[in-house]
């Protein structure tokens, strides 16, 4: 074995996987795990784990996978994260834990996302439970939203003694774990619900259908009901459009709608009752992990998928990982293109968009380089669907039923970002509800960063 | 896996052949909700989130009351379900409450309101009704319907209602044609002066009664009903053109100024899974890659 290269990971082939929803990712049988696990050389000061917004153990862990002892790996990662086997396959490791591994100077770092995820997988297989929290102090919390960021406050509440609440609007909890990311990378029954399972294993209560502001206001939660302080991780769901004409025909989407319908009201299952519009030529705009899903997502309708980027292929968003994927699965790029307006047939369905070519100029405020239109380029893609991948950003719901409950220019609620107090008081908040659409394990150290803070409120509070 | 109750439906009466109404047990909801708002339930495991507009409540007993007519293949579902029977999901209140209750004391009641249903519409317009007269303001009230048979609530906003009139289009009952027809001979011909209208029913209808009261020049609201899928803003399926803006209706609405509505590209997409046409473009565009089961139904 080469010590510098990583053990490979089984896949399913692009061809067959591009027409099945199944887990694209096989993950590691024991014995490469062992190998992997192994490639680890235990610094005595990990950088890995300052990588990992929630500081998971890692040499802690991994040192166990090379003893075989798989539950006390287990146990290792579940004092820092309520959500192991999501976190090992959607974490953008690249860019976290495994960018700073030792291993990766020289070589590939350890796969540690992989290794949290077979140990997490392993575990659920083999029965293993969390451990119980032992003593309650019987005081009530609230928790806005079922999504990483509530599911890990809660966990953390909870273990402490509290008494956890969480509100979700919808009617399954998990958040864009279970509306937007797609079955094919994040299985739902298999992966998600288990793992949430162990949150409500903790005592934790999940109401579903309760839209915070509208149901009920955090007001009438600390007034009324009981609950001496809240959490706010109600996410950043509102689709952005490009405000082109023809964007308003029939099989215009935003890609939160196709994801929403595909994902959580299981529209590829022909068992349900949702319908879904494939259309055999499909656009997806943007170049970010929610375009990548949602073009994946249309291939395995049946489409013919291409992406729409104005930018090139280097400043993509989206993980590398998801791009690689995409691109095996063919998945088309139109890079360096911008859509100027969709084409609409006299029934008003989309019949085409027509687009400009576009090349880099100067860097911009962010460092990357703005596209700039190349005049007379314009041209047309055929199409019958466009799905709109442009970003999100979060509700404005909370924040304009909570009186002085204060929030940016962009609508994201404002904290301490030490503690995720918010502007009210015994109200705390995180995950992209505060930063905007970031990811999974961002918005599950936010949670965790709150819950200290609010026990720490709750103590002083007490006395 | 999750800690709620179950929405129990505690009442359910037949309206009309196929019109349904039911009080359903949703507490939460019940005590938050008012006129021109709604809610989205999903009857079972594999249901669609259907909405519904809230058409009355009990905030003591905790129920809320929907009223819906057995269409396509969803809504027919929901008329199997009986007294005692129990929905997965009920969420709400959604959307906005009634431009009504908006609106400032003093200037709602210098004005003079006419209630418009059409067909189901009558469903939400009642709860408007009976708001204005608790509160002290008197409306009248249009129901209209194809057929006597499909005329409902009519006893309950009578109650309520200044006056009311009823018009069918074959002329089974009361006066015959449509709610423009009835419209045209009260402002007309009875010489009555409305300020304000608020027209329920079918975006058609709605499309209609709008061109006809802009000529008149009566500020007239609609309450619009497009495809939704989560109700809260986070999808954009029930995006509509409202003059030279793009809406929500989930969370914008769904009542809207009807004059500024673009009601051809709001029936064009609510045509999306839906009509005849819907269906055929559908079927010529995907062939039979489209399977679902939600397509292929219905004719209205
Ligand atoms: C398609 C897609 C793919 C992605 N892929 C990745 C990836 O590969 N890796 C990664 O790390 N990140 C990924 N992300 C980003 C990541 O999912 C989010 O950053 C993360 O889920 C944010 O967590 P959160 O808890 O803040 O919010 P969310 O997950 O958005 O959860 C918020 C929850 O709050 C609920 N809510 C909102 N308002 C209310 C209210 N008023 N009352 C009650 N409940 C409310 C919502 O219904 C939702 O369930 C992806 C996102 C999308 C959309
Ligand atoms: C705010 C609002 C309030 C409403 N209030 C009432 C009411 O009080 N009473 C009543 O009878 N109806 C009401 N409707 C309409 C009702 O929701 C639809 O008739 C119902 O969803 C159609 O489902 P179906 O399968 O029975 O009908 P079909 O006509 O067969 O629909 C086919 C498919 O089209 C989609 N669809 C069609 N119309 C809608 C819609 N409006 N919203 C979501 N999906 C749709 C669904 O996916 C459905 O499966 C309301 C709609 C909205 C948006
Ligand atoms: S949670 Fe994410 S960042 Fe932390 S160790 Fe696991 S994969 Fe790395
Ligand atoms: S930095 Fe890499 S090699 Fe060092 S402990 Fe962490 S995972 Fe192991
Ligand atoms: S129904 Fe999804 S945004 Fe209105």
């Amino acid at each position: 074995m080469d010590v510098l290269k990583k053990v490979p990971i089984k896949e399913q082939d692009p061809k067959v996987r591009a027409k099945n929803f199944e887990e694209v990712c096989l993950g590691y049988t024991l014995d490469e795990a062992v190998a992997e696990a192994s490639r680890c050389i235990q610094c005595k000061n990990a950088k890995c784990i300052k990588g990992c917004p929630v500081s998971i153990d890692i040499p802690g862990f991994i040192n166990e996978v090379v003893n075989k002892d798989i539950n006390e790996a287990y146990q290792i990662i579940n004092k820092y994260s309520a959500l192991p086997a999501i976190c090992g396959r959607v974490c953008p490791q690249e860019v976290q834990c495994e960018q700073v591994c030792i291993r990766g100077i020289k070589g590939d770092p350890v796969s540690i996302g992989k290794l949290e995820r077979f140990v997490a997988d392993w575990a659920r297989e083999n029965g293993i439970k969390p451990s119980q929290p032992k003593n309650k102090n019987g005081r009530k919390v609230a928790i806005i939203g079922s999504g990483p960021a509530g599911l890990t406050c809660a966990k953390e509440m909870a273990e402490m003694g509290y008494d956890v609440t969480i509100f979700e609007a919808l009617h399954e909890p998990g958040g864009v774990l279970v509306y937007g990311i797609p079955e094919f990378r994040l299985p739902k029954e298999a992966v998600v619900r288990p793992e949430i399972e162990n949150v409500r294993a903790l005592g934790v209560k999940i109401e579903t259908n309760v839209i915070v502001g509208k149901s009920v206001t955090i007001d009438e939660l600390m007034n009324d009901e009981g609950f001496e302080a809240v959490f706010v991780g109600s996410g950043a769901g509102l689709p952005k459009f490009m405000g082109i004409p023809g964007e308003n025909a029939n099989g215009v989407f935003s890609a939160n709608e196709y994801l929403t319908r595909s994902n959580l009201m299981k529209a590829f299952d022909s068992s349900y009752d949702t319908p879904i519009i494939t259309g055999k030529k499909v656009a997806v705009v943007g170049g970010g992990n929610v375009a990548m899903d949602a073009a994946r997502t249309a291939l395995r309708l049946g489409a013919e998928v291409t992406i729409v980027y104005r930018r090139s292929e280097e400043e993509l968003p989206a993980r590398i990982e998801e791009v690689h994927h995409a691109k095996e699965e063919g998945i088309h790029f139109q890079l360096l293109t911008n859509p100027k307006e969709i084409l609409v047939d006299e029934k008003g369905w989309v019949k085409g968009m027509r687009c400009v070519r576009m090349e880099l100029g100067e860097a911009d405020q962010s460092g990357r380089r703005r596209p700039i239109e190349i005049e007379g380029s314009d041209f047309i893609l055929d199409l019958n669907t466009v799905i709109m991948s442009l970003g999100t950003s979060p509700n404005p719901l909370i924040i304009s039923t909570t009186k002085g409950l204060e929030s940016n220019k962009y609508g994201c609620i404002v904290v301490d970002e030490a503690t995720g107090l918010s502007s009210r008081e015994g109200v705390f908040a995180g995950g992209d509800a505060v930063t905007g659409a970031a990811t999974v394990i961002l918005a599950m150290g936010a949670g965790k960063v709150a819950a200290k803070a609010m026990n720490d409120y709750l103590l002083s509070k007490n006395v | 896996m999750t800690d709620n109750n179950s929405y129990t439906i505690s009442k359910k009466v037949k309206l009309a052949n196929s019109i349904h109404l039911m009080d359903v047990i949703a507490p939460r909801v019940a005590a938050h909700c008012y006129p021109g708002q709604f809610i989205i339930l999903i009857a079972d495991e594999k249901g669609e989130r259907i909405p519904l507009t809230i058409c009355d409540y009990d905030r003591e007993a905790g129920t809320v009351t929907i009223v819906f007519q057995a269409l396509g293949n969803s809504t027919k579902l929901l008329a199997e379900y009986k007294e005692g029977d129990a929905f997965r999901d009920f969420t709400g209140p959604l959307g906005q409450r009634s431009e009504l209750i908006k609106m400032p004391k003093e200037e709602l009641s210098k004005k003079k309101v006419l209630f418009v249903a059409g067909g189901v519409g009558a469903a939400p317009v009642y709860p408007q009704v009976k708001w204005m007269k608790e509160n002290g303001y008197e409306a009248d009230c249009i129901i209209g319907a194809r057929s006597k048979d499909l005329i409902i609530l009519e006893d309950q906003i009578k109650q309520y209602a200044k006056n009311i009139y009823i018009t069918t289009d074959d002329g089974s009952y009361g006066m015959a044609g449509n709610v423009n027809d009835c419209i045209k001979y009260l402002v007309n011909e009875k010489g009555q002066s409305y300020d304000l209208i608020v027209a329920i029913g079918p975006m058609i209808m709605m499309k209609y009664v709008c061109i006809l009261t802009k000529e008149l020049g009566i500020k007239t609201i609609v309450s619009m009903n497009p495809i939704m899928v989560d109700g809260t803003g986070m999808c954009g399926a029930c995006r509509l053109t409202i003059g030279d803006q793009i809406k929500f209706a989930c969370v914008d609405g769904p009542e809207f100024d009807g004059h500024l509505v673009n009601f051809d590209e709001a029936m064009n997409r609510l045509a999306m899974y839906k009509t005849q046409e819907g269906k055929s473009v559908l079927r010529e565009r995907e062939g039979d890659t489209h399977h679902h089961a939600g397509c292929e139904c219905h004719d209205n």
